[in-house]
């Protein structure tokens, strides 16, 4: 069986790729966003607000993405709300890998030391100032790892959105595969071009973790 | 009316009752030293005084002004108490000078140009200027808990709580704390030490406070607690303690 791959697909494919980048940044950075705030909520708030951003949490992490991704588009539709393919895939996953990363900021705010809070309270700082300036931007190196990680699955995680329609690497993969019936040759290029995306980001993170090291708070990678 | 007041001070934790009715005065300009063994709730006290932790029953003036009312602005009162803490408690992520500065800038809002100034002038008092972007990860623990003091002393504090600031430092390292602590005694500055320095005390303290179990045990002068306590126990106490540590001050 020979193999075959037309370079005119390689446009194609590129908008795809384009979109799979936009919907990752943009679910991403709403996740951090958010995250941060649950993370925050989860550690310092009592009350309602506590048990509402666990239950968000326990939630996003306990029921699958797709479920997730369905509600949001096809459920929501059922209640007239009728959200683009593009908007539905940037809230669910941007709801999803919120309560990723705010599990995983919680887990780095509770790693800054207790003596650093107090110090910064005994300078006269608030509790917001304390969160601000001290816990928040250790917290954040040393989540950054963890993170990392968070990024390069919700990239591949992106994939699914070709359910609800949306033309992004693999739903153009997947049309030109059976458009021309060759199926190995374009998803192996489609696996490529995921794996060149990884491969990009992972070293970005790293450039970016050896710029905002500070020497004894570890970011350290094994 | 002396700078701080304590008043009755109690605090329990659970069941343990760590206060149990704790009341001096610290005048301006006056170091005052305490004692005590080993969870005794030294530590509790000064933490009670700038309300790092909330105490049960019991009442504290700072110049006049009560701490303990539900109407003070802690914030405002915690900004005039420096605390120098046993571990140091730099900001870790944050080099010698943002340290000093933060305070500055955060609390007192003061122009970033001039909180630098003021920044450097703290860190050129502990010796320490050339050091200024030095991490703390990068200091040895003398040096850094001579940041902590240039941090404590740079929001212009009306007295300084230490807590044990020498305890965590090899012995090497201690004299060049204990040093500048001296210094600050001499330049009139108002200081609650808790320390097991037997020499620092002795030379330093106006008054030492002995306490054990939640209360003072006795409290006076250091040539009346070293040669003529009026209580047996500490007299017990000060000899184990300076056979213990020594008096390398
Ligand atoms: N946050 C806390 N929660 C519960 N118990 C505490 C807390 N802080 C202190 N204690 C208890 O209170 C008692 C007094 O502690 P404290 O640290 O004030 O003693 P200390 O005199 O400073 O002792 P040391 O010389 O060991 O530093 C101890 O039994 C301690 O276990
Ligand atoms: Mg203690």
């Amino acid at each position: 069986m020979e193999l075959i791959f037309k370079w005119e697909w390689l446009p194609q494919l590129g908008r795809g790729l384009l979109l799979t980048v936009e919907l990752t940044a943009a679910c991403i950075s709403i996740g951090a966003v958010l995250g941060l705030l649950i993370a925050i909520a989860r550690l310092y708030a009592r009350g309602p607000i506590y048990w509402l951003a666990s239950a968000y949490v326990q939630f996003f992490r306990g029921t699958p993405l797709l479920v997730q991704l369905f509600m949001v588009h096809f459920g929501l539709a059922g209640w007239g709300i009728r959200l683009t393919p593009l908007l539905s895939g940037i809230i669910a996953m941007g709801l999803n890998t919120a309560a990723y990363q705010a599990e995983y900021f919680r887990g780095a705010i509770q790693a800054v030391k207790r003596g650093q809070t107090m110090a910064a309270l005994s300078l006269g700082m608030t509790r917001g100032q304390t969160i601000q300036h001290v816990i928040v931007p250790q917290a954040l190196r040393l989540v950054l790892p963890a993170w990392s990680n968070e990024l390069v699955y919700m990239l591949k995680y992106t994939s699914i959105v070709y359910l609800i329609g949306l033309p992004d690497l693999m739903g153009i993969g997947r049309t030109i595969a059976s458009n021309n019936f060759r199926f190995f040759e374009i998803y192996a290029v489609v696996a490529l071009i995921y794996l060149a995306l990884v491969l990009i980001i992972t070293f970005g993170l790293r450039l970016v973790e050896a710029a905002i090291r500070v020497p004894g708070l570890g970011t350290a990678r094994q | 009316m002396a700078l701080l007041v304590v008043e009755d001070l109690h605090k329990r934790y659970g069941k343990e009752e760590v206060l149990r009715g704790v009341s001096f005065t610290l005048e301006r300009g006056e170091t005052k030293v305490i004692i005590g063994p080993s969870g005794t709730g030294k530590s509790t006290l000064l933490r009670c005084i700038n309300r790092l932790t909330e105490p049960d029953r019991g009442r504290i003036w700072l110049n006049g002004e009560e701490i303990t009312s539900r109407r003070t602005n802690i914030y405002k009162i915690r900004a005039q108490i420096g605390f120098v803490f046993q571990d140091f408690n730099l900001f870790t992520h944050l080099t010698a000078l943002d340290n000093v500065r933060l305070g500055l800038i955060r609390v007192k809002r003061m122009p970033r140009r001039e909180a630098t100034e003021r920044a450097m002038r703290e860190l050129a008092r502990v010796g320490l200027a050339d050091k200024a972007n030095a991490y703390p990860a990068q200091l040895s623990g003398g040096q850094q808990q001579r940041v902590s003091i240039a941090r404590a002393l740079a929001m212009d504090p009306k007295l300084i709580l230490f807590d044990e600031p020498t305890s965590a430092l090899d012995p090497e390292l201690i004299g060049e704390v204990l040093q500048v602590m001296i210094e600050l005694a001499e330049a009139g500055m108002t200081m609650l030490v808790v320390t097991h320095e037997m020499g620092f005390a002795r030379s330093v303290a106006d008054e030492i406070i002995f306490m054990e179990k939640g209360v003072i045990v006795e409290q006076g002068p250091p040539e009346v607690l070293f040669t003529n306590p009026k209580v047996p126990r500490t007299a017990e106490f000060l000899r184990k303690i300076t056979e213990f540590y020594g008096e390398s001050s």
